[in-house]
C-alpha cells in the first residue's frame, strides 16, 4: 500500500518550477509517533483521492515551537517560528493544511506577527472543503450506523471556534454521532495540552485522560473520534486503562475517511 | 433646627462617597502598576463585547438556573437604585417622596410598583443563592481557597441585599401616606398588616428608621465593595471591554524575544556593538512574571473583578481530577499579592519597599502553574473575560526563561527541540521516512 503513497516534497515542487495547491504541514508527532504517522498516511490517502495537488516540506520541516512556547520557553518558539518562516516565505507558501490543531493555532495566530502570513486549515476542515466541492466522492457504508463520539480538540475548539467541520465530516460516514455531556465548549481538554504530553502530570485523584475517556464510555460508543494526534494518544491510553480497547476504538477523522473510502 | 437631618444627610452621603471615592484611586494606582498594555484597537467590537456580555449577561446565562437568578438580581439592582436618587433627593431637599410632585401618580405608582416586585424577586434569589451556597453546597464554593474570609465575604453580600430589600419593602409599608394612596404597593401592602395596632407615631419612626438604614445601607454596602469580591458589578463593565479579542487559542509573542532572535538571525548583526542611544530602556527587566507589577493591568483589572464565582475551576480539567490548580485562586492570589503591594506603598510614602514576598512562591506554586494544560476551558467559563491562563503562562515564562526552572522532562523536550526539531530525539533528517514505512 505504502508504495502507492505519492508524497511530494515542496523541493520536488520548486525544481518544476510549479506551486502546490497546499502545503501539508506534518508536524513532528505526524512525523516520528508510530500512531500519528497512520493518521498522516490516512490524510495523506486521502489527498491523493480527490487528486490534490500538495506538497510537505520533509526534512525542511521542524517542530513550529507550539509546545515551547505553552511550556513557557518564549525564545525557542520564536527561534522555530522564525527558521520556520523563512522557509515556507522561501517557498511562497499561501496555504497550510495540518492534521494537528496545536500546529493549526500556532501557525495560523502566531506566526503572523513574526512575518509569517498563511491561510491555515485544520485537515477536518479540509476535508469538509473537498466534500463540499464534490471532489471527494463515495463514502461506502463502512461506519452506517456506528456510534461515534468526537473529542473536540482544545486548540480547534475554544481555541479557534471550529466546532462544526469535524462534525460535518463524521455526519457523511452516515454514522450516529452522539455528544459527551462535556462537547463544544465546554468539552474537557484530554490532558495533553499545555506541554504536558511531555511530562507526567501533577499529583492528583486521577489522569486527565481517564476522566475524559469516562465521559465518552458514557455515550456507548463504538468509536471515539478524534482530530489531534495527542488527543489520540490520550484517549487511547484511557480506553486501555478502562479495558475497553477491543470493544471501543479511537480513530481520527483522517482515518474514518480514508477508512470509508476504501483506501 | 428643622434643618439637622438636612445637614446630617449631606454628611453621611458626602462621607460614604468621599470614601469610596479615595479607595477608587487606590484602584485605579494598583491596576496601573501593571505593564503598558495597548487596547485602543477594534472600539466597536469592544462596545459590542461589553454590551453582550456584561450589560447583556451573555455568558451568565450558559448556566441556566444561577443565570436566570443573576439576572433576576442584576436587573432589580439596577432597577431599584433608580429609587435611590428619589431618596437622595428628599434627604437633602428635606421633602417626602419628591417624586409624587414631579410626577403624575399613575407614574409613581407604575414605578414603585416595579420597584416592589422587584425587591421581592431579588430577595427570593438571594435566599435561593443562599441554598446553594449553604445547604446544597455546590461544589464550586467549597473548594480549598474558598475558606473564611471568601466563604463569608460571599455570605455578607447576600445578608446585605436581603436585608436593604427588606428595608426598602418595610419603609413603603409603613408609609401611611404612600399606604393610603394605594397605587403602587403591590408588595407592602401585604406587610402593613404586620404592623397593624402600632400607633402612628411608631409607625412614622418605623418608616423613617427603614428610611435612613435603607440609605445608610446602601452607602455602607458601596464602600464595602473594595474590600469584597463584589467589585464585578463595577468591573465586570470595563473588564468585558478590555477583554482578550484574538482567538482564544493565541498566546501573545513577546516582543522583547522577537528582538533578540531577530538580531540573532540576522547575519550582519554585530553581537558586540554597543547598544543605540535610549535602547537600554528597551529591554525589560526580566521575561515573564513572578510579581503582580511584571503583569500587564488588564490581568491586574482581571484580578479585581473576579467575583469568584468558581466556573472557571469547575470546569478546569487540572482541578476536576484534584491536582492543586484552580484558576479562580490565581485570580485570588493575585489580587491578595496586588493589595499587600498596595498597603506597602501606602505605607512608604508611595515607594514600594521589597518585602521579600512576590507572587510566585508565596502565593502560587510552581506545582499549581505546571498542571496546567492550557485547554482554555477557564477563559471560555469567565462570564467576565477574566483570563487566568494568561497569568499562568506569564509565570511560566520567568520560571523558564529566568530561572530555568522547568520540570526535568520538559527540560528533554525542549532540548530535543533544539537540536533536531522535534520534541523527541530523533534526527530531522528522518521527518519524512513515514512515507516509505
Amino acid at each position: 500500500m505504502s508504495e502507492l503513497l505519492k508524497v511530494p516534497t515542496m523541493a520536488d515542487f520548486m525544481a518544476e518550477g510549479k506551486q502546490p495547491e497546499i502545503l501539508f504541514w506534518v508536524g513532528s508527532a505526524g512525523s516520528f509517533d508510530d500512531r500519528a504517522k497512520k493518521i498522516t498516511k490516512a490524510f495523506v490517502k486521502i489527498l491523493n483521492k480527490a487528486n490534490v495537488d500538495f506538497a510537505v516540506l520533509g526534512t525542511e520541516e521542524s517542530c513550529t515551537g507550539d509546545v515551547a512556547k505553552r511550556a513557557g520557553n518564549e525564545f525557542l518558539f520564536q527561534m522555530q517560528a522564525v527558521t520556520n518562516i523563512e522557509i515556507l516565505n522561501a517557498y511562497e507558501i499561501n496555504k497550510i493544511v495540518t492534521c494537528d490543531p496545536h500546529s493549526f493555532n500556532c501557525l495560523k495566530n502566531e506566526y503572523p506577527s513574526l512575518g509569517g502570513q498563511y491561510e491555515v486549515l485544520h485537515h477536518t476542515q479540509f476535508i469538509n472543503q473537498l466534500i463540499a466541492a464534490g471532489r471527494l466522492e463515495g463514502l461506502n457504508d463502512t461506519y452506517k450506523g456506528k456510534r461515534i463520539t468526537f473529542h473536540d480538540p482544545c486548540y480547534l475548539g475554544r481555541a479557534n471556534n471550529e466546532y462544526d467541520a469535524p462534525r460535518e465530516v463524521l455526519q457523511k460516514t452516515k454514522a450516529t454521532l452522539t455528544e459527551m455531556k462535556r462537547h463544544k465548549r465546554t468539552a474537557l481538554c484530554c490532558g495533553a495540552g499545555g506541554a504536558q504530553m511531555f511530562k507526567e502530570p501533577e499529583k492528583g485523584d486521577m489522569d486527565i485522560n481517564v476522566l475524559r475517556t469516562e465521559g465518552a464510555l458514557e455515550t456507548n460508543p463504538d468509536i471515539i473520534a478524534t482530530g489531534c494526534p495527542y488527543c489520540n494518544t490520550m484517549m487511547t491510553d484511557g480506553v486501555k486503562a478502562k479495558e475497553k480497547e477491543s470493544e471501543v476504538q479511537v480513530l481520527d477523522i483522517a482515518e474514518l475517511i480514508a477508512n470509508a473510502q476504501g483506501l | 433646627m428643622e434643618y439637622i437631618p438636612n445637614i446630617l444627610f449631606a454628611i453621611v452621603l458626602f462621607l460614604g462617597v468621599g470614601f469610596f471615592a479615595k479607595n477608587v484611586q487606590k484602584l485605579i494606582r494598583n491596576i496601573k502598576l501593571g505593564q503598558d498594555k495597548d487596547v485602543s484597537d477594534n472600539k466597536s467590537q469592544r462596545w459590542k463585547n461589553m454590551a453582550m456580555i456584561a450589560l447583556g449577561q451573555s455568558k451568565m446565562v450558559r448556566r441556566p438556573i444561577s443565570g436566570f437568578l443573576h439576572v433576576v438580581v442584576y436587573v432589580g439592582f439596577i432597577i431599584i437604585n433608580i429609587e435611590v436618587l428619589e431618596i437622595i433627593i428628599d434627604g437633602l431637599l428635606g421633602t417626602h417622596r419628591i417624586g409624587l410632585s414631579v410626577l403624575p401618580q399613575s407614574v409613581y405608582g407604575f414605578l414603585i410598583g416595579t420597584f416592589e416586585v422587584l425587591a421581592c424577586l431579588v430577595f427570593i434569589s438571594v435566599i435561593i443563592f443562599w441554598i446553594r451556597r449553604n445547604v446544597i453546597k455546590i461544589a464550586r464554593f467549597w473548594k480549598s481557597e474558598m475558606t473564611s474570609w471568601p466563604k463569608n465575604d460571599g455570605n455578607y453580600i447576600l445578608y446585605f441585599e436581603m436585608v436593604l430589600m427588606t428595608l426598602f419593602l418595610v419603609m413603603n409599608a409603613t408609609d401611611l401616606q404612600f399606604q393610603a394612596l394605594n397605587s403602587g404597593n403591590v408588595i407592602s401592602q401585604f406587610i402593613t398588616p404586620w404592623f397593624s395596632g402600632m400607633s402612628e407615631g411608631t409607625l412614622h419612626v418605623i418608616e423613617r428608621g427603614a428610611w435612613w438604614l435603607h440609605i445608610v445601607g446602601i452607602l455602607v454596602f458601596l464602600n464595602y465593595l473594595y474590600y469584597s469580591k463584589h467589585l464585578h458589578i463595577l468591573l465586570a463593565f470595563p473588564n468585558t471591554y478590555y477583554g482578550k479579542l484574538q482567538p482564544k487559542g493565541q498566546f501573545n509573542n513577546l516582543e522583547a524575544v522577537t528582538n533578540e532572535v531577530k538580531m540573532m538571525m540576522d547575519p550582519n548583526a554585530d553581537p558586540f556593538a554597543a547598544p543605540a542611544e535610549g535602547a537600554e530602556d528597551d529591554v525589560p527587566a526580566k521575561f515573564g512574571a513572578s510579581d503582580v507589577q511584571d503583569l500587564n493591568w488588564v490581568q491586574l483589572l482581571n484580578a479585581y473583578t473576579c467575583t469568584e464565582c468558581g466556573r472557571c475551576t469547575s470546569e478546569c480539567p487540572a482541578n476536576l481530577t484534584g491536582k492543586k490548580l484552580s484558576p479562580r485562586k490565581i485570580m485570588m492570589d493575585t489580587r491578595d499579592r496586588l493589595e499587600e503591594v498596595g498597603k506597602n506603598i501606602d505605607a512608604n510614602n508611595g515607594e514600594f519597599k521589597d518585602d521579600g514576598k512576590q507572587l510566585l512562591g508565596d502565593y502560587i506554586t510552581n506545582e499549581e502553574l505546571w498542571a496546567c494544560t492550557t485547554c482554555n476551558a477557564c477563559v471560555e467559563a469567565c462570564p467576565v473575560s477574566i483570563d487566568p491562563l494568561s497569568i499562568i503562562l506569564e509565570m511560566r515564562r520567568y520560571l523558564v526563561m529566568e530561572q530555568s526552572a522547568a520540570p526535568v522532562e520538559l527540560n528533554n523536550m525542549m532540548t530535543n527541540i533544539e537540536n533536531n526539531g522535534a520534541p523527541w530525539p530523533y534526527n530531522q533528517m528522518d521527518r519524512l521516512n513515514w512515507k516509505d514505512e
